[in-house]
């Protein structure tokens, strides 16, 4: 009978050790894999659609390119004013298409609280550089370091265009090139509600 | 005394030559350097280890849009610089992110990527090894349980009458009920 009681006795801790250790591992697994799920959901975000807030972005523009005298700035530093960032590649042949109308609505509306940002996707920066001197385009490009801006709003290729108002709102998203009558109607609108 | 000043004035000579042998070297590396031809398969053996975001799930060395082109030749460039093959890679996952590497860096996020494979195999195999146990242990149970059986049907046997065909069904049923 003692004999029992002593086997019960070793028997018990072993069991509670083992349940302790199941709950452990559990706990473990079910951890990892809401980490996973979580990294998953993010990577997957939806597209910020209008009227969304801008996912804010920064950037460090290419040598020789600035905005406001700085070679380095964040939406929330352009809060205020109408920014148009134009997603583009030097690889990107639909691209050429819309790169000197961007350049002349930059022209047009610089004074006039609204800021024009080129974000290379993807793209080789000598490539890059030499596309904005065959376009001779003026206003402030940067590379997407990290591809973070891209992956951000979650652009599905290029060009596309976002359109952010002076509240940072997302006015307009274009997939595909932006024509001049599009970039007017939008920022008109914007200018017009401001005022 | 001459002797002396006629070693210092080598010495001072040999020296002279070791600078500028020296300085022609500088001069002369970063040359060699740049001219390193690189062949397509020292850059496809860097590209295959690339995914370029315009194309996911196309390695870089067999993708055949123009990014992919021109990040091949950066790749040559970078190669041709003097880079090594790890450095390319680093330059590539600094400027377009962790998502091009084919094997992302062991830390952060990506550890769980890492950790996840190795967990599910070792929690595969403690359950399977409980599964097999277990079954281990019914079998044990049924053999024992069969072995009963035959002993009590001995003993009935020996010592009882022979049951009649009703009794039989009756018990055969009651038993199959117990199990």
């Amino acid at each position: 009978m003692s004999d029992i009681a002593n086997v019960n006795m070793v028997e018990q801790p072993q069991k509670s050790r083992r349940s302790l250790l199941s709950i452990v591992v559990w706990i473990v697994v079910l951890g990892l894999l809401a980490l996973l799920g979580w990294g998953l959901v993010q990577s997957t975000a939806p597209r910020p659609e209008i009227g969304e807030m801008a996912p804010e972005f920064n950037l460090e523009f290419f040598d020789g390119y600035d905005w406001d005298g700085k070679t380095a700035a964040s939406l929330d530093d352009m809060k205020g004013q109408i920014v148009v960032m134009n997603f583009w590649a030097s690889w990107c042949v639909e691209c050429r298409v819309e790169t000197d109308e961007l350049e002349a609505a930059w022209q047009k509306y610089a004074d006039q609280g609204v800021v024009f940002v080129g974000v290379a996707y993807a793209d080789v920066e000598p490539n890059s550089i030499e596309y904005m001197e065959e376009f001779d385009v003026s206003f402030p490009h940067a590379p997407d370091l990290g591809t973070r801006i891209s992956n951000a709003y979650e652009i599905t290729g290029v060009p596309e265009t976002f359109i952010i108002d002076q509240n940072g709102e997302i006015a307009h998203v274009q997939i595909g090139p932006i024509s001049s009558s599009t970039l007017d109607s939008v920022i008109d609108r914007l200018l017009a509600k401001e005022g | 005394m001459r002797m002396i000043v006629l070693n210092f004035l080598r010495l001072k000579h040999l020296g002279t030559a070791a600078l500028f042998l020296l300085g022609l070297l500088l001069l002369v590396t970063p040359a060699l350097a740049q001219d390193v031809p690189v062949t397509d398969d020292e850059v496809n053996a860097v590209a295959k280890d690339l995914f370029c975001p315009v194309c996911e799930s196309t390695p870089l060395d067999v993708c055949p849009t123009q990014a992919c082109a021109d990040w091949r030749e950066l790749i040559r460039e970078k190669l041709s610089e003097g880079s090594t093959p790890q450095e390319v890679q680093a330059y590539f996952a600094r400027q377009y992110g962790d998502g091009v590497l084919a094997n992302p860096p062991k830390s952060g996020f990506n550890l769980i990527l890492w950790l996840l494979p190795v967990v599910a195999v070792v929690l595969g195999g403690v359950f399977f090894t409980r599964f097999m146990r277990s079954l281990r242990a019914s079998a044990a149970g049924v053999d024992e349980a069969i072995e009963e059986d035959v002993a009590e049907t001995a003993v009935s046997t020996t010592s009882k009458q022979p049951l009649s065909p009703d009794d039989f069904k009756a018990r055969l049923e009651e038993e199959l009920r117990n199990r």
